[in-house]
């Protein structure tokens, strides 16, 4: 068995960064810690011999919950049209019907 | 297949990882339209659009599709949970994409060519598109946009990733794989597998080793393919590419690269070190997928043909080896073929005119009248341009070859009629009837199409070319030549 090495303010910067939030010194070495913290306790799970039991992927016991191929307008009786509308009249940005976004480097991933 | 080296000494190594839209009527997740084109931000709802307290709820026909494609791949059908895939872009408005990562609904299977070689399949998993972004400004170039407009009618389409194993050596058999791939999901009504439209897209991972090694090089995933002979084109540029780079002493990075049509080259996206870290975890919004045995049987009772059991269904038919009918299941016309041949018709005849005389399609041709056309032709009663004539009036309006052939005033020359203008022919043309005799090979072939030529013009096109050069070989023979 093997102990999950300790987070280090690295980790928690990289990770800070994916998320796009921007932490100061002081917040960075709190954060690390406290983050550090939640992972040793989730780590106490290793001392269980666990192999016989499978991840398990949401609390709920239910599977295969699926709907009917069937289309349905969006948004209220109004239908796909009004909606179509009040979101574009909702956005920041609009051209020729399309959201107005700043450029973006590169195509998604 | 060819697989001829692109660059002597190196062997070039190829994985594909092809995304398909599932022809759904509505979206993986909600109820809006799944649809091509039509006016930006029409096929959107809460859901497309990743709204606050907006739910996923997974459509049922989504997976049996799924199922289908991992049916005809022969893949391992298993359990499946949904995952996030976390990552900040424009394009996907709930700044995560739900795929499947550990647990796709497609374990390990198999592709195979129409020449019998099996492409290695690792998975095929269920996730959704993301929307449209078209970048304004820098003359359409990502790099240099000014701004970027989004379409979210594509957000939330169902996709099919399936990844092949880096089974293949080279871009031919690279084009082989999609166009093999395209035909099984058509086939089987999982998508409709437009390249051109964008609902089949294709990233290629490529690598390159010297002849002789087994271990694999550094690979480059290239994307914004948008065709076969781009991808042709980009895997044989990017082939180089990493070549070059090896043999002047330097490494190949791992990198995302971009074909470029224009210039024909790849482009450097981003860096293995700047690899996005998606941070995947299981999606607690929607719960696994466990399709029972019986729903599994059920979907592969429904299977219709496959392109492979096509081919080996016709091959049997004409006694021929199964890749030599690939063009004529590809063409959709291996069931006219079938029952052509079973009508009696001479299988190499029928392969011949289904390959090269129906290329506006089959039209109002049915088996009998192919059949009894071929037996016309094979019978003697047609020549072989005469036979492609018919065959074209069966197409175009149906009927019966025999009145069409009449019509044409198409009749089976008397041979004796045909010896008497020969003779006539070479007795007028004593000089070209010399070279025929005294020449080699080639002057021999030369003044016999001078005869033939002759000949047609007489008949109106209405002899046998074949028969008209047995009698000019059988006519020098009586003279000792």
């Amino acid at each position: 068995m093997t102990t999950t090495p300790r987070l280090t303010r690295d980790d928690v910067a990289h990770v800070a960064d994916l998320a796009r939030l921007t932490l100061t010194d002081d917040e960075l070495d709190a954060f690390t810690g406290q983050l550090a913290d939640v992972l040793d306790h989730a780590a106490d799970l290793e001392a269980l011999d666990l192999d016989d039991v499978p991840p398990m992927a949401n609390p709920l016991p239910l599977v295969n919950v699926l709907r009917p191929d069937v289309p349905v307008p969006a948004g209220d009786a109004e239908g796909a049209a009004d909606f179509h509308a009040e979101v574009l009249a909702a956005a920041p940005s609009v051209e020729d019907e399309r959201f107005r976004v700043p450029p973006v480097l590169g195509e998604s991933p | 297949m060819s697989n001829q080296a692109l660059i002597p000494g190196w062997e070039v190594v190829i994985g594909l990882e092809v995304h398909a839209e599932l022809a759904t009527v509505t979206k993986m997740f909600s109820s809006a339209l799944n649809q091509f084109g039509g006016k930006p931000n029409t096929n959107i709802d809460p859901v497309s659009l990743g709204l606050p307290g907006s739910l996923p709820v997974l459509n049922e026909k989504a997976v049996e599709l799924a199922i289908r494609v991992g049916l005809a791949l022969d893949c391992v059908i298993q359990r499946s949970v949904f995952a996030r895939k976390n990552y900040f872009y424009p394009d996907m408005p709930k700044d995560f994409q739900i795929s499947q990562y550990d647990l796709p609904i497609n374990g390990e299977g198999s592709l195979e060519l129409p020449d019998g070689r099996r492409i290695g399949i690792e998975r095929a998993h269920l996730e959704e598109d993301t929307g449209k972004s078209t970048h304004v400004g820098g003359g359409g170039r990502i790099h240099e946009a000014g701004h970027s407009l989004i379409d979210y009618n594509r957000a939330g389409v169902p996709l099919i990733e399936i990844v092949s194993a880096p089974d293949m050596r080279g871009a031919e058999e690279a084009r082989a794989y999609v166009s093999e791939l395209r035909a099984i999901l058509v086939a089987i009504g999982a998508s409709d597998g437009k390249m051109e439209e964008g609902s089949m897209r294709v990233d290629c991972n490529v690598s390159v080793r010297r002849d002789g090694t087994t271990e694999l090089g550094t690979r480059c995933e290239v994307k914004n393919i948008n065709s076969l002979r781009s991808m042709g084109r980009a895997i044989e540029y990017e082939a180089r590419r990493q070549v070059d780079l090896i043999e002047s002493g330097e490494r190949v990075e791992q990198q995302t690269r971009h074909w470029n049509e224009d210039d024909g080259r790849t482009h450097k996206l981003r860096s293995k070190e700047e690899a996005y870290d998606y941070r995947y975890f299981p999606e607690p919004d929607l719960v696994p997928v466990e399709p029972s045995d019986e729903w599994i049987a059920e979907i592969r009772a429904a299977l219709p043909m496959l392109p492979r059991e096509r081919r080996r269904r016709l091959a049997d038919a004409a006694g021929v080896e199964p890749s030599a009918t690939a063009l004529t299941v590809e063409r959709g016309m291996d069931d006219l073929a079938v029952d052509t041949i079973a009508a009696g018709a001479d299988a190499a005849r029928v392969l011949v005119h289904v390959e090269n005389n129906l290329a506006d399609g089959v039209g109002e041709l049915t088996a009998a009248s192919f059949a009894a056309l071929v037996a016309m032709e094979t019978g003697g009663d047609l020549t072989a341009t005469q036979a492609k004539t018919v065959l074209a009036d069966l197409a175009a309006s149906g009927g019966d070859p025999a009145a069409h052939a009449a019509d044409h005033g198409f009749e089976a020359m008397d041979t004796s009629e045909l010896e008497a203008l020969v003779d006539r022919l070479i007795a007028e043309h004593p000089e070209v009837w010399a070279g025929f005799v005294g020449g080699d090979d080639k002057e021999r072939r030369k003044k016999a199409g001078f005869f033939v030529g002759q000949v047609m013009r007489a008949t109106q096109g209405n002899a046998d070319g074949r028969i008209v050069n047995e009698l000019l070989a059988r006519r020098a023979t009586e003279q000792g030549a």
